[in-house]
């Protein structure tokens, strides 16, 4: 690597957060598992006069799933997600994005954390989490602020945090699932193969059903805009109601309407508008079904 | 400029020191020490030619920091065996001829021994996803999925527990 810097590697939380309030006229970042940042700084795109390696902090990493809430911590890996048997049944979507993440070795270190903080539209793990109403907590030597995640992005890989701030926990209400009411959760990601591939088109969808009717949808959308961000008016479509396959549509074009997405390497704007339409409308259809099957 | 320190690296089991700035990559302190195994290719974790073990957990050595992996036991293609003891995994790739430059290999060759070690009898979509992570770009992947599962089956049938 050709741009130098200083590495700190703090072993708790408070050491972490020391370092990061430190460092006056010098740039830091943080660093979780560095598989944004080491390629970032090789590249030159960040050029940080201090790193704060977080490795050691034990304490960002592990999972509670209580009755109530599910919470992770910021340093959990993807890996840790995948491994984890109470996330696969609260949180389908999670795992389905986990799976497909980049490659082994990545998801190996790279972070829940660093997905979000990365802010980038592609950020798999992100879909899932919007679409699980999650809500992200920061702190500082300052203290703690607990936000939703769907308030965190300002735009393309701008968000809220500030560079003395770390994302250490990232929480969510368990979706109800009893005798008078189910949940469905869903994701798929499009791209030019299944491993190791940056998203072309993600969606994120939960149902939940009681009776009969929708009483909550949520339906987040990656890569077909500058930031991740929930469909209000395809949600809107669907809560309330029992599913037709005609609302169905109409949600799927609504996902379509909100969606402004660009033309890259990956694929045009034309096609992630295509797919994003197909894709919110087959994940829609399917959580029904299985939500009738039931 | 960044400082630098002298570290010790545990690799395939020897204590080796080197001295590295704080940006110095894994891969670049394999390399710089003289561990020409682990191999440099894109070096932005999409080709995995650099995978080492690093604790029992196959990661991107150019996308780890060299001090952050002082402490761990570092295992790179040459630690899982040699020519005179290949390990399971070497002689199924060398049995099935799932090698073709090689330049990818000992990357795979760790990914492949990860995947084993997380699941014993690997379905081949395990063995698809826990490989998607390396690119092989002379010859295809049939004959290292191939290898992969043959690998778990010798390691199956012998439970030496390398």
């Amino acid at each position: 690597m050709y741009v130098p810097f200083e590495l700190e590697m703090p072993g708790d939380l408070a050491g972490a957060l020391g370092a990061l309030a430190a460092g006056t006229g010098a740039k830091t970042m943080a660093m979780a598992g560095g598989t944004n940042l080491i390629v970032d700084m090789r590249a030159k795109r960040e050029r940080p006069d201090r790193v704060v390696g977080l490795g050691r902090v034990g304490a960002l990493r592990g999972m509670e799933c209580g009755e109530e809430w599910i919470s992770i911590g910021g340093g959990t890996t993807v890996t840790d997600l995948l491994q984890s048997k109470e996330i696969a049944e609260a949180a389908p979507s999670l795992v389905e994005s986990s799976r497909l993440f980049a490659g082994l070795m990545v998801r190996n270190t790279a972070t829940v954390a660093g997905n979000i903080a990365c802010g980038s539209p592609a950020a798999d793990l992100v879909p899932p989490l919007l679409a699980l109403d999650a809500d992200v907590t920061l702190a500082s030597v300052a203290g703690t602020r607990t936000l939703p995640l769907d308030e965190y992005f300002l735009g393309y890989k701008r968000d809220v945090r500030r560079p003395d701030e770390l994302i250490t926990r990232v929480s969510w209400p368990r979706l109800p699932q009893s005798s008078d009411q189910s949940f469905i959760n869903a994701f798929y990601k499009l791209a030019r193969r299944k491993g190791d591939a940056i998203t072309v088109t993600g969606v994120a969808v939960t149902l939940v059903v009681a009776g009969g009717v929708c009483t909550k949808a949520r339906v987040a959308l990656g890569a077909v805009a500058p930031v991740v961000f929930r469909a209000r008016d395809a949600e809107s479509v669907l809560e309330g109601r029992a599913l037709t396959p005609a609302r169905i549509d109409e949600a799927a074009r609504a996902a379509a309407a909100s969606s402004c997405p660009i033309d890259d390497v990956r694929a045009s704007a034309a096609y992630r508008l295509h797919t994003v339409e197909a894709l919110t409308r087959r994940l829609i259809a399917q959580a029904w079904r299985r939500s009738t099957d039931q | 400029m960044s400082t630098e320190r002298t570290i010790m690296l545990r690799v395939n089991g020897r204590d080796e020191p080197g001295r590295f700035p704080a940006h110095r990559t894994l891969l670049e302190a394999l390399r710089q020490i003289g561990h020409t195994e682990v191999k440099s290719g894109c070096e932005k974790g999409d080709c995995g030619a650099c995978a080492v073990l690093v604790d029992g957990m196959a990661v991107d050595s150019c996308l780890t920091l060299a001090w952050t992996a002082e402490g761990a036991e570092i295992t790179t293609v040459s630690g899982l065996g040699d020519l005179d003891a290949l390990h399971p995994v070497q002689q199924a790739f060398s049995d099935g001829g799932a090698a073709q430059c090689g330049y990818c290999t000992p990357g795979i060759i760790i990914a492949a021994k990860a995947i084993i070690d997380r699941h014993p009898d690997p379905t081949e979509e395990d063995i698809r996803i826990g490989l998607s992570g390396n690119l092989c770009r002379c010859t295809g992947y049939t004959k290292v999925f191939e290898a992969v599962s043959e690998a778990a089956a010798i390691m199956r049938a012998g439970s030496d527990g390398r």
